[in-house]
């Protein structure tokens, strides 16, 4: 553990070196607010005091939170949080980033090991019952993707006339669960601990069908030299939500109204991220969800 | 507890779907093993240098390494089947090496003159090891096969990451990440399940190696 630290630590270190070569004054980064005014008492006071934020994020899903051999953080998930953080003062460099996979995320936030997740956390209501989740920040729509020269599958309705259609996603994720009532058995469903497994199983005929969230099948397409295909309508909603302490209402609501301001911002940190995939569609912030 | 109790159907069918791995790897395994281990004491001498090959390839080769050149290998020169059989499959194989060398110190303890007595009286090579030395060696060999088989049914756990899915260790990774429930009571349900695998065979192997026990 403490090694494992350690060298995220040194990632960091590197990460602030480059960010700090490339990214000072420029125009691009978040804007950093020089004194912000905050509530005493909360969280963002606190935060904004200690000149730090712990921030949990994914450190392999490319378009959103995505760490390089250089060691740097790249994404959408990753450029929100530094537009919260620089709402409370805080300066990319000054955010220590925590890999957050799908299972730890809630654990990460009830024991305050991190201030806040953005980790293509999906809000729903299982999660509800242990974090509080700010935004939606962004909503992500579940799709099939398939080999070109499919003619079977043209949408999640056909998957349960084909059971001989192998079905690909991550183990525990919201779209393995979503797609199981399409499905004709449990066995039609093979399970991955990520997506370019899929990818791979659907290149040599393991799988018919890769199924997540369309965003990060659009990144996979784009990348096949039009070998795989989209099919069907997206027919699941996933919003994308920044998880924090159960109950911190304060804080959500000024996240929510730090995306809001930031508008400007926030387009560009899509178009930079997520959204440079060829056919990704256009990110405008949706309507915040109320704070509980 | 709740994360166990809401979620009984989901782990006791985590836990058939892990007991069929387990029974199907053991009579696989079991089978392969012998074979091996008889190749490695046959008189024919390019069968001893198959089986020698066999157990010094596979047995130094990483279980995972396997599973990767079954599930993403062999689909990549277009050999393709269900994940489970390619994950049972490399379970089998990789156990095969174990069990060959637990066997064949069985077949090492039968004294020579059992052997040759036998080749006395006009049994073949055949004859010899299935009647004579065989069922000798299966009788000593039950404490290291009987080890390595409970290995076995615990590496079951790693095929679940290579596609096989609905195996008890997929099941808590499932409710874990997807539903939200905290790791340690899923977990500890997981390793329940997988005692109540481990536990009753050892027990069994116990009973089993008492009953057969030869007095020498």
């Amino acid at each position: 553990m403490g090694h494992s630290r350690k060298l995220v630590v040194a990632g960091l270190a590197v990460a602030a070196l480059t960010l700090s070569a490339c990214g000072s004054g420029s125009t691009d980064a978040p804007k950093v607010a020089a004194k912000p005014s905050l509530e005493a008492g909360t969280t963002m006071a606190k935060i904004s005091a200690a000149g730090k934020m712990k921030v949990g994020t994914k450190f392999d899903q490319p378009g959103f939170g995505l760490k390089g051999l250089d060691g740097k953080l790249t994404g959408f998930d990753v450029e929100v949080a530094k537009i919260i953080g620089g709402a409370m003062g805080i300066d990319a460099a000054n955010i220590e980033w925590v890999e957050s996979p799908s299972k730890l995320r809630e654990e990460l936030i009830e024991k305050g090991n991190v201030d806040l997740v953005a980790a293509t956390y999906t809000i729903n209501d299982k999660r509800k019952k242990r974090i509080t989740f700010a935004g939606p920040y962004y909503v992500a729509g579940q799709q099939l993707m398939v080999k070109t020269d499919n003619t079977k599958i043209k949408g999640p309705a056909d998957l349960k006339a084909n059971p001989d259609q192998k079905v690909c996603s991550v183990t525990g994720s919201t779209p393995a669960e979503q797609v199981k009532p399409y499905l004709a058995n449990p066995g039609q469903l093979v399970l991955f601990d990520v997506y370019d497994k899929c990818a791979n199983a659907l290149r040599t005929g393991q799988v018919q069908v890769v199924t997540t969230d369309n965003v990060i099948l659009l990144g996979f397409v784009s990348k096949s030299d039009k070998k795989f295909k989209l099919v069907g309508e997206q027919f699941t909603k996933e919003p994308y939500g920044i998880g924090i302490k159960k109950g911190d209402v304060k804080f959500c609501e000024f996240i929510n109204k730090t995306l809001k301001d930031n508008s400007a911002a926030y387009l560009k940190a899509w178009a930079d991220t997520a959204g440079k995939v060829e056919g990704a569609a256009p990110a405008a912030l949706p309507p915040a969800a109320p704070c509980v | 507890m709740d994360a166990i109790t809401q979620n009984l159907d989901l782990f006791w069918n985590g836990f058939l779907r892990s007991l069929t791995i387990c029974l199907w790897g053991g009579v696989g395994s079991l089978v392969l093993g012998t074979f091996i281990a008889t190749c490695r004491v046959a008189p024919v001498a390019p069968l001893r240098t198959f089986g020698t090959a066999w157990v010094t390839v596979i047995r130094n080769c990483p279980l995972s390494v396997l599973l990767f050149m079954f599930a993403f290998g062999l689909p990549e020169i277009g050999i393709n089947a269900e994940y489970y059989y390619f994950g049972l499959a490399a379970l089998i194989i990789y156990t095969s090496a174990f069990v060959c060398e637990g066997l064949r110190a069985g077949i090492n303890s039968v004294s020579a003159g059992q052997a040759e007595a036998a080749r006395a009286i006009g049994l073949t090579f055949t004859q010899t090891l299935t009647q004579i030395v065989l069922p000798q060696a299966f009788r000593t060999s039950i404490p290291p096969v009987g080890s390595v088989i409970i290995a076995m049914f615990k590496n079951s756990a790693v095929v679940g990451a290579f596609g096989v899915g609905l195996d008890l260790y997929s099941v808590g990774e499932s409710l874990t990440s997807a539903q939200g429930f905290a790791a340690l009571p899923v977990l500890t349900g997981v390793a329940i399940g997988y005692l109540m695998i481990t536990l009753p065979a050892g027990v069994g192997l116990g009973v089993l190696e008492r009953k057969v026990a030869i007095a020498r």
